[in-house]
């Protein structure tokens, strides 16, 4: 299958002209963050606080990883994927913001894949437990908010072909849905 | 014992991915199962973690009636080996002190550990490093006796189906059926211990077990469920004798990352 690369920060017509399926090699910056750092950001922008985010959400990525802890002569632990479905009711926010893209595995609720019709972004999955593996994609790593939340702090990643496939996209298609109907046995 | 379940993916795990590739149609199915195997390699290669979510800590404790155990108290000694395996490993910690407030032990302590007594002079301890997202998607359900092997068929594939791409199949299913409500949580749990494959010793549960695996596989769900006929690797059942009112079933789900380290002392 045909990769295509991409690097950040990403513009609507990067995300665009993405579909379902397509392997994606992302380049770039990329952010980290989980339920706890979520909360914090969201709270932040409903309080009016937006120039306080970590980082500014316009044109980003936002990975839903907690590494595990860095062994010396390392870049970073093993950082797989988790449950994306726990960052359900903070993403709308992030994208009406300008976040252009999400990584994490398994299913978005409707609300999350119609704020990304509207506000032109796109979901991704990288493999859930390869976690050693996608480590190798981590050029460098740095804690740039919330270091009390451990693991769930966010960080800052620099990535070089870090692989994922794109799950929904802007037109609302679902991968999740669309990849089971192909091999369903009926 | 933590680490080291933490760092090397079990034989038993690594020839079920293996079979898969072989019967799975998907090209990116059996793509990420290549990932997994590859994925597998290098942790054991460069001792880090297979997943970044190194688990609760499960453990089972199967204490010899005979034994005496001397110098202090076990499940102390088991909690502080636990903490300090974490800590030493590189592993992450994932417990909160309370479900609520949520502040991380900064350990990986407490374990949840199970003892039973059995016969005999020996002390055997399995670990079982547990991952949050194949934990999130198990279920219980008290159901009718009316409702029968048809109603814990049903069950089992709407929590196949309801869990989807989310516990990072391809998934081994832990089935319990029978017993109170924990009883069925508990033998689900236990029934993840075996090797993956190995069938039921009760011929007609090593037959339902087979039925599921089918049908579950044949949903079209997949490896990661991005589409593929590899969604569950085995399906495992316990059964428990059940109250005349009764008929619990549990369905507790691991993640291809089905990790577990035995040591008998």
């Amino acid at each position: 299958m045909t990769q295509i690369r991409l690097t950040t920060p990403l513009t609507d017509a990067d995300v665009e002209k993405l579909r379902i399926g397509q392997q994606v090699l992302i380049s770039g910056v990329i952010y980290t963050g989980r339920d706890a750092a979520h909360k914090r950001m969201v709270d932040l922008i409903q309080a009016g606080k937006e120039n306080e985010l970590p980082f500014n959400p316009k044109g980003q990525i936002i990975y839903y990883v907690g590494p595990s802890p860095t062994k010396p002569g390392k870049v970073v632990g093993s950082c797989g994927p988790t449950t994306s479905y726990r960052m359900d009711p903070y993403a709308p926010e992030l994208h009406r913001l300008g976040l252009k893209a999400s990584i994490g595995k398994g299913k978005r609720s409707p609300e999350v894949i119609d704020a990304m019709k509207k506000y032109k972004a796109v979901y991704f999955a990288a493999i859930g437990g390869a976690a050693a593996l996608i480590a190798k994609s981590i050029k460098s790593a740095k804690v740039i908010a919330y270091p009390d939340l451990g693991a769930e702090a966010v960080h800052e990643f620099a990535v070089e072909d870090f692989p994922m496939v794109v799950v929904n996209d802007t037109l609302g298609g679902d991968l999740y849905q669309e990849g089971m109907k192909i091999y369903a046995v009926k | 014992m933590c680490m080291e379940s933490n760092y090397y993916l079990g034989e038993d795990v690594i020839r079920a991915i293996k079979k898969g590739l072989e019967t799975e149609v998907s090209n990116t199915g059996k793509e990420i199962l290549q990932i997994i195997l590859k994925n597998a390699e290098i942790a054991r290669e460069e001792q880090v973690p297979m997943c970044q979510d190194t688990g609760f800590t499960v453990i089972f404790l199967e204490l010899g009636q005979d034994v005496h155990i001397e110098g202090g108290d076990l499940y102390e000694a088991i909690k502080a080996g636990v903490a300090k395996g974490y800590i030493d490993g590189y592993l992450r910690k994932s417990i909160v002190s309370h479900p609520l407030d949520r502040k991380n032990t900064g350990d990986n302590a407490p374990p949840v550990i199970y003892t039973t007594i059995v016969p005999g002079e020996n002390l055997k301890i399995v670990v079982c490093p547990k991952g949050g997202g194949a934990e999130n998607m198990s279920a219980i359900k008290m159901l009718k006796p009316a409702d029968g092997v048809e109603g814990v068929k049903n069950f089992v594939l709407d929590v196949a189906r309801n869990a989807g791409p989310n516990p990072c199949p391809p998934v081994i299913l832990g089935v319990g059926i029978g017993g109170t409500m924990e009883k069925a949580a508990l033998i689900a749990k236990e029934a993840l211990l075996r090797e993956v494959g190995e069938k039921s010793k009760d011929p007609s549960m090593a037959a339902l077990e087979e039925e599921l695996l089918e049908k579950i596989n044949n949903m079209g769900m997949g490896p990661q469920g991005l589409g593929g006929r590899t969604y569950a690797l085995a399906v495992h059942i316990n059964t428990y004798p059940a109250h005349i009112a009764s008929l619990p079933v549990a369905v507790n789900i691991n993640c291809h990352a089905a990790r577990h380290k035995e040591v008998v002392l």
